[in-house]
């Protein structure tokens, strides 16, 4: 079934161009590369506690670090190899950090993990084992924020869910994962979403989707029909639509309040990878150790879709998408509004890296920053109704009391302001700042209390 | 691979075409019509004028940002083009270059400058430089020539409709009678009427502030606040006594109105930021505009409104808040 009326977040937003210069490129797999580097943090919360040590031989689909406390997550071996050593390597958030180092030898798999291209429509699974299978899987948020999935499939205790959100926006430009995975994994979709609607106990659950990706639209809608339950959205195109906040306001009207999670509103929201990626662990008993990453940028010869062991060196997808462009002056992973740039192409796809984009030169620098106007146009596009141009020089005089009180934490750092900011200020930027330091003000009050 | 140096920046990475230029550039495109306007009513008076203004406007930041300052010059973000152009449509065409020129100093100097330059100045800056030339020279201001090309019965000569109307009220002369002397509405409406160069045609104002609307320079708060504010007070009062008021429509064509809600009112820098925050700022300039020109003793108060209410600016900013996501119901 497909919603008709089209539907989008009322405050704030922008429209930057889209640019999906790879919607139409069938996913393709790329070969493991020769070595891997697995770093122990590819999730929110604490590191993965190595399992395996120098010398270990491991076949693909082993555990290698089991994932320490509630929030944490475990990581497998994307290839069958030894492990050379567990080192400090450069991620993407720039700082080295703990790693598992692999080199290749073969492709063996866990035999346990069935590798058959059949469909698994039978869900056998209780409530609590796939919660369990999920866990076991080391699966993460696959939009990006990588936060532990079995986490948010456990209802807390007191709050009650009735709606499953899947998110299927993608509004980052450039990025077109998502997209190719809707179009080319629908079936197992489908399940993915019963088996997260069984884990919630839910029996309703809607697939958000912008309405650039029409093709993705009607195909799931015509899988949806036959799916008692999940149903079809057609959202309007906006940026930060993939917002989980701002993506549950567009499908039920909900406002999740300030500080609240969605579970407050009775929603929980996960990304069509990830609800691909329980499909995989919970059917095909897979752990987490490939991803779609979409491979692009304006002057790269072929904008691609790869399906990726997790580990792969960057280079390695810039060798298969046609070469470094002659003008790259940056490298970012992720989409152009959230992704990070990285200044290094040894640097490995992690769990939550949904692309890789590349800037040419031109487009790599900021302009310099004029005086404010205080034309407004931040607050219009604030999508959470802050007030960037004032949270900017709070931060910057270290105000942070005053910076708390005007909702700097409220920020989601979606980067409309200073997208929009005619004036080229470092808004966001500054804000960062600001959620930082109010953060362990924070932090440091509930110790003392 | 070869080696190849990476910028290394945070998110966004992308920025979305606006400048703060190509913004002031738009609001001069956006005059450019009441402009046309006031050079066809008033000759080549009309284009001096705005020439030496806004000549003289740049020049006087530029030597400021020089010479007091001894700062970088930021003439090339289009502010003060934008501070004298503006300047200019608020005065008579006859206006004498030297009173320009000293009008353009202290909208500049006084205005912006001292403040800090763009973006720190709490009143608008042509208003300011208006106001000052207003006060300290009534004559030469409220002097205005009879527009070109259209024949006007000789009781309008020299003095605009609002300034008529003053001087007949304080005479004690009907509302309705005076209407009499003055153009028609749709007259007014293109500007067929004694006034300052840019605030005479209604029409092409409203020109302009589609035009703001449609680029997204502005948004349509502050302007259709202030005007549906005064047409609502000045139809309140007309609707109770006919016989010393006169009726809205008159209210929204006359005098510096229009040109003061679309260009003046919605200054960046000395408007709030909030959209509530603009609602309320347009009906205090309503209000007041009213006010002054039903009870005060200019005839004309749109510019006291705009100054007076550009005080109010950093409290509105302080009080009045955009609706934050989430306010609504703690706790679900």
């Amino acid at each position: 079934m497909q919603n008709t009326k089209y539907r989008t977040f009322p405050r704030g937003g922008i429209h930057p161009p889209e640019w999906k210069l790879s919607a139409g490129e069938p996913i393709k797999e790329i070969s493991a590369p020769a070595r891997v580097i697995i770093p122990l943090t590819q999730h929110l919360g604490a590191p993965a506690v190595p399992v395996v040590e120098r010398g270990t031989a491991v076949v693909t689909g082993q555990l290698l670090a089991q994932g320490q406390g509630f929030v944490s997550a475990n990581i497998h071996t994307p290839v069958s190899g030894k492990v050379i050593k567990i080192d400090a390597a450069i991620d993407a958030s720039g700082y080295k950090r703990t790693a598992i180092i692999i080199d290749v030898d073969g492709d063996e798999w866990d035999s346990t993990i069935d590798r058959s291209p059949s469909l698994n429509k039978n869900i056998r699974d209780s409530r609590e084992e796939i919660i369990r299978k999920v866990q076991d899987a080391g699966i993460v948020g696959m939009g990006g924020a990588t936060f532990p999935t079995h986490v948010k499939l456990r209802v807390p205790k007191g709050k009650k869910a009735d709606m499953l959100i899947i998110n299927g926006v993608e509004c980052e430009p450039f990025l077109t994962a998502d997209h190719r995975l809707m179009l080319e994994k629908g079936n197992e979709l489908m399940i993915g979403v019963r088996l997260i609607m069984k884990a919630l106990e839910v029996k309703n659950a809607v697939i958000g989707i912008e309405e650039n990706k029409d093709d993705a639209i009607e195909y799931l809608s015509g899988l949806a029909e036959k799916q008692p339950g999940i149903s079809v959205q057609t959202l309007k195109v906006k940026y930060p639509q993939g917002g989980e906040k701002q993506l549950i306001k567009a499908v039920t009207g909900r406002e999740v309040p300030g500080g609240g999670l969605p579970v407050d509103v009775g929603v929980v929201v996960h990304n069509v990878g990830t609800t691909f990626a329980v499909y995989e662990a919970v059917q095909k008993n897979k752990p987490l150790i490939e991803r779609i990453v979409t491979v692009t940028g304006r002057s790269l010869s072929t904008p691609s879709n790869f399906l990726v062991r997790i580990g792969t060196p960057v280079s390695k997808l810039i060798d298969a998408a046609g070469g470094l462009p002659e003008d790259t002056g940056k490298v970012v992973l992720g989409g152009p509004m959230m992704g990070k740039a990285i200044n290094n192409l040894d640097i490995p796809v992690t769990k939550g890296t949904s692309g890789v984009l590349f800037l040419p030169a031109d487009e790599s620098h900021r302009e310099k920053a004029d005086p404010c106007i205080r034309c407004s146009k931040c607050i219009s596009v604030c999508p959470m109704g802050l007030e960037p141009y004032l949270l900017m020089p709070l931060a910057e005089y270290k105000l942070w009391d005053k910076a708390e009180k005007e909702k700097v934490m409220d920020c989601i750092e979606c980067g409309s302001c200073s997208y929009t900011c005619p004036a080229h200020r470092p808004l966001l930027d500054y804000i960062r700042l600001g959620k930082m330091q109010v953060g362990q003000l924070i932090r440091k009050r509930k110790q003392t209390v | 691979m070869d080696k190849k140096l990476l910028t290394v920046s945070l998110s966004p990475h992308l920025h979305g075409k606006e400048t703060t230029s190509k913004l002031m550039t738009g609001v001069v495109v956006a005059l450019i019509p009441a402009w046309l306007v006031s050079v066809y009513f008033f000759g080549w008076d009309a284009v001096i004028v705005p020439v030496v203004s806004i000549g003289s406007s740049v020049l006087f930041e530029f030597l400021i940002q020089k010479y007091l300052l001894g700062k970088k010059s930021s003439i090339q973000d289009g502010s003060a083009i934008v501070t004298g152009f503006l300047l200019a449509m608020t005065l008579p065409s006859n206006i004498s270059p030297w009173l320009v020129i000293l009008g353009a100093l202290v909208a500049i100097g006084v205005g912006k400058m001292s403040f800090g330059g763009l973006g720190n100045n709490p009143f608008n800056p042509a208003l300011v430089g208006r106001v000052f030339l207003f006060i300290s020279f009534p004559v030469q201001l409220t002097r205005y020539p009879n527009p070109n090309h259209i024949i006007i019965s000789d009781a309008v000569s020299g003095a605009t409709p609002l300034g008529l109307l003053k001087e007949g009220m304080r005479n004690g002369e009907a509302v309705s009678g005076l209407l009499d002397q003055v153009p028609s509405h749709m007259q007014m409406f293109i500007g067929a009427m004694s006034g300052s160069m840019g605030e005479i045609a209604a029409a092409a104002i409203l020109l302009g502030f589609i035009y703001l609307l449609v680029k997204k320079i502005i948004t349509w708060h502050i302007p259709v606040t202030i005007l549906t504010t005064v047409f609502l007070f000045a139809g309140i009062l007309w609707l109770a006594n006919p016989r010393n008021n006169a009726d809205p429509l008159f209210h929204l064509l006359t005098g510096g109105l229009m040109l003061g809600s679309v260009f003046m009112a919605t200054d960046y820098v000395t408007s709030p930021m909030s959209k509530k925050g603009m609602i309320y700022y347009g009906i205090g300039i309503g209000l007041i505009t009213v006010i002054i020109r039903r009870y005060g003793a200019y005839p004309e108060g749109v510019q006291f409104a705009i100054l007076i209410m550009n005080a109010f600016v950093p409290i509105i900013n302080m009080y009045i808040k955009p609706k934050r996501f989430g306010e609504v119901k703690k706790n679900g």
